[in-house]
């Protein structure tokens, strides 16, 4: 067990040596030096009290959406459809909020009501992805692009039309809502501790939920093999749709935090990506929730950091995407190595 | 040529599958091999066709000792074998084919052999174009193809290892007046099977291996039960069984019909009583599978009843009859049963009723440990199970049956397990209906059906027989049945 654990860990800094090795190629392609370049993005991510809260206010949102997408990946579901259900909690808190704002009730209600909508649209949309699947025979993959697509669509109508700004409707999103209906955040930052106190109670919560309990095991077995699941008295459709449902409940919080914590209203492209690089993160650590707090808080220092390179180098910060690509299709790659060297020996 | 094994020892691992074998055939016999899978028939032959060397031992042939390396020295010494699966070149030319294995020149001459090919085929009534491909052959003319092929390579001793399996009844009756042929030519002929009758209708005397030994011979005229007590130790089928006196009926069908694409099965009534094992027999796809998946609520019936002591649970989910004490036993274990990348613990873990929010390892571990040592599994608690071998696999679904059952359904419970796992399954099996717990399972080997049945359904094309008493049956009878003779006879009087 012991040498198992050793060999794993030496093929996956393999792989991270080598996706540091590639992107300096790139980098030097491109009349870069690398490490300059790496420095520049440590910088950005590290380099000061703002930048270390941009970090974290990029670490929470992936937090959530990777607890989520652990809960569909155990139980086998490839929930493409994060992305969506990430955009509909957003639509769904901002609708909450829109219609209590002119209320008489305490502002603090609002926000948890608002919020609280906010899970109930992810969990709806990824519940929708499950149905799909499961009383539709749609992959789930399928299922949740095509919901994707029109989430984003959803949210284009809403901002340009029913709720766009008195005048002009812009890109820019959605008239921002009061500050009292903004989550307190920390002094002179845009960094709400309720954020990150929630996101990092997800990840325990889920890490717990998956390793100790029975509905974690169950759901394990039902990703395994379904049929074998079901014979051992395990209920399998109802467990695959409280997987979509939870996982969508999670990300739906993602959403919702994002617009009342961070943006104050509803933009186009509110997921921010954030669906897709939980998937990421989540098939780095192969889907154990254990090293996904700390993967999350690279990937989000990537993030965050490679908007130095962008200041420095005019290089599009979304070049910190091609080192993430490039970690995951190694790791798996060294993954597959690794199997078919054990078949030989 | 006279053939003679002196002392053959073979170990495979902790199996002794030849343990000293003595034998000596006459030119000019067809001499059996009898015995059940597992028995060390197969290993015999191929010690004698050089495919595995003895680890202790001698080879005669003609009084000569000889000592083969490999196949192609065996046929050198004129002994040639047919595999259970005809071990051919199925892109190749029926007449290239013929000519492997053949020594001497780079270029063979074709034309000299298909004129031998023919020749030889035309006096054993064969009926193969040497210029067509060998994929285009039945298995049963792949066959006769390889017994041109050693004929020709010069095998004066030919080895057939099950060769009845898998070829049509013409087929049959072809291949053992070519047999027969071969032996009056002065051909030293050894025929191995399990199948009783092929042996009695062919052989000019039988050898019996029973876990490695030989264990008796006999000459024509045979008696079947004499050679079924010694492939299997004891007498099968004779002394009546009846456990059902004063027992309670744990499941009662009622006119129960089913189907699929393929299949209809109409109106099957029967009740089983507490302990019993009902063997389901019939070629694979006849029925016996849709059969035990509708009496554990897997596959919905079309009419009739299913009641499970008493309680009517018809139409009811799988996950139903769990709850009322019902467990299935899949066939395909990495497919159905188990989940691979889940430890032995977990499959526990899972199998059980889930008590509390929390899963409590360290008890699931203990309690694995129990059961590991219990069904005899080589393996951990954290093993995960496709690491374990075919035997310990189903030892390990063996032991997430959950206690007290009612009914237990088993599909091949032994497919593919050497003697020693079956036997052992079976014991536990056994053990569970000594508590009360009554059996269906499906088998398509019939020693097994007759030796742990009461009772037996056969299965032909979605027909249905009544419940026949094992007791009453023989492998001559039930193998008819399966193969869909005799049906007609079965008066309703056999009905239980």
């Amino acid at each position: 067990m012991k040498s198992k654990t050793w060999i794993n860990l030496a093929y996956q800094s393999g792989a991270l040596v080598l996706a540091l090795l590639i992107t300096a190629l790139i980098l030097a392609a491109v009349g870069i030096p690398p490490l300059a370049a790496f420095g520049s993005i440590l910088k950005g991510a590290l380099g000061s009290t703002a930048s270390l809260q941009y970090l974290l206010m990029a670490w929470f949102p992936l937090l959530l959406t990777t607890a989520g997408v652990l809960i569909t990946f155990s139980a086998g579901l490839w929930n493409i459809g994060v992305e969506g259900q990430i955009t509909l909690g957003a639509i769904f808190t901002t609708w909450m909020l829109r219609l209590l704002q002119d209320s008489s009730l305490p502002a603090g209600l609002i926000i948890f009501l608002g919020i609280l909508a906010g899970i109930l649209g992810g969990a709806l949309w990824a519940g929708l992805a499950g149905a799909l699947k499961t009383f539709g025979g749609v992959n789930e993959i399928f299922g949740g692009l095509g919901l994707n697509f029109v989430s984003t669509a959803l949210t284009i109508y809403l901002v340009f039309g029913p709720w766009k700004r008195p005048g002009v409707a812009s890109m820019s999103g959605t008239l921002p809502f009061e500050r009292s209906l903004w989550l307190p955040t920390f002094e002179g930052t845009n960094l709400s501790p309720w954020s990150l106190g929630v996101a990092i109670l997800a990840m325990v919560l889920v890490y717990f939920l998956l390793r100790g309990t029975h509905f974690g095991l169950r759901l394990k077995a039902v990703g395994r093999n379904m049929k074998a699941a079901y014979l051992m008295g395990v209920p399998t459709w109802q467990y695959s749709m409280l997987a979509f449902l939870l996982c969508g409940a999670f990300v739906g919080l993602a959403g919702a935090l994002q617009v009342t914590a961070v943006y104050h209203c509803l933009l186009p492209n509110i997921s921010g990506g954030y669906g897709f690089l939980g998937l990421l993160v989540a098939m780095l650590v192969n889907y154990q929730a254990l090293w996904a707090a700390p993967i999350a808080l690279f990937f989000a220092l990537l993030n965050t950091g490679s908007i130095q390179l962008q200041i420095v180098y005019g290089l599009a910060s979304s070049f910190s995407g091609v080192f993430q690509s490039l970690l995951v299709l190694l790791v798996l790659l060294g993954e597959g190595v690794r199997q078919r060297l054990l078949k030989k020996s | 040529m006279n053939v003679e094994l002196r002392d053959i020892h073979k170990i495979f691992g902790k199996l002794h599958a030849n343990a000293g074998i003595n034998l000596s055939i006459p030119a000019g016999t067809i001499q059996g091999i009898l015995g059940e899978n597992g028995a060390g028939k197969s290993t015999l032959m191929k010690v004698l066709s050089g495919f595995i060397r003895a680890d202790q031992g001698e080879i005669l042939l003609d009084g000569r000792p000889v000592v083969i390396h490999s196949p192609a020295d065996a046929i050198r010494h004129g002994v040639g074998m047919l595999h259970q699966d005809p071990l051919d070149f199925p892109p190749m030319h029926i007449i290239d084919n013929f000519i492997l294995g053949r020594r001497g020149g780079i270029f063979p001459n074709r034309k000299t052999a298909i004129r031998d090919f023919n020749k030889l085929a035309e006096e054993f009534g064969f009926k193969i174009n040497p210029e067509a491909s060998v994929d285009s052959l039945t298995v049963g003319e792949r066959q006769q193809l390889e017994i041109l092929r050693l004929l020709w390579l010069g095998a004066r001793v030919l080895i057939f290892d099950e060769p009845t399996t898998g070829i049509s009844a013409a087929q049959k009756a072809k291949l053992f007046a070519a047999l027969k042929l071969m032996a009056g030519q002065g051909k030293t002929i050894l025929f191995v099977s399990h199948k009783l009758e092929d042996v009695e209708g062919l052989c000019h005397r039988v050898a019996i291996l029973r876990q490695g030994h030989l264990v008796g011979d006999a000459v024509p005229p045979y008696e079947t039960r004499s050679l079924v007590e010694m492939m299997f130790g004891k007498a099968i089928g004779v002394e009546a069984r009846n456990p059902c006196a004063g027992a309670e009926t744990i499941l009662r069908l009622q006119d129960l019909s089913v189907e699929d694409y393929r299949l209809k099965i109409r109106d099957v009534s029967l009740e089983v009583c507490s302990g019993e094992v009902i063997g389901l027999a019939g070629m694979e796809g006849s029925g016996q599978g849709l059969f035990l998946r509708s009496v554990g609520g897997m596959v919905r019936s079309t009419g009739g009843r299913i009641l499970l002591r008493g309680r009517d649970l018809t139409g009811r989910s799988y996950h139903t009859f769990k709850k009322h004490g019902t467990a299935f036993l899949p066939a395909a274990r990495l497919e159905e049963g188990l989940a691979a990348g889940l430890t032995l613990t977990e499959h526990v873990v899972l199998a059980e009723q889930p008590r509390g929010f929390f899963v409590n390892w360290e008890n699931s571990r203990q309690l694995t440990q129990k059961r590991i040592e219990a069904f005899n599994i080589r393996g951990t608690p954290a093993s995960p199970v496709e690491a374990l071998s075919g035997g310990n696999q189903q030892r390990a679904l063996l032991s997430l049956m959950r206690e007290p059952l009612n009914l237990l359904l088993l599909e091949h419970p032994t497919r593919g397990l050497d003697i020693e796992s079956t036997i052992y399954i079976w014991s536990k099996l056994k053990e569970r209906c000594a508590r009360g717990t009554s059996i269906l399972f499906i088998s398509s080997d019939l020693e097994e059906i007759l030796q742990y049945s009461d009772r037996v359904l056969v299965f032909f094309a979605g027909k249905v027989t009544p419940p026949l008493e094992a007791s009453g049956l023989t492998s001559q009878t039930l193998g008819e049945l399966i193969g869909g003779k005799g049906w007609p006879d079965l008066g309703a009087g056999s009905q239980s």
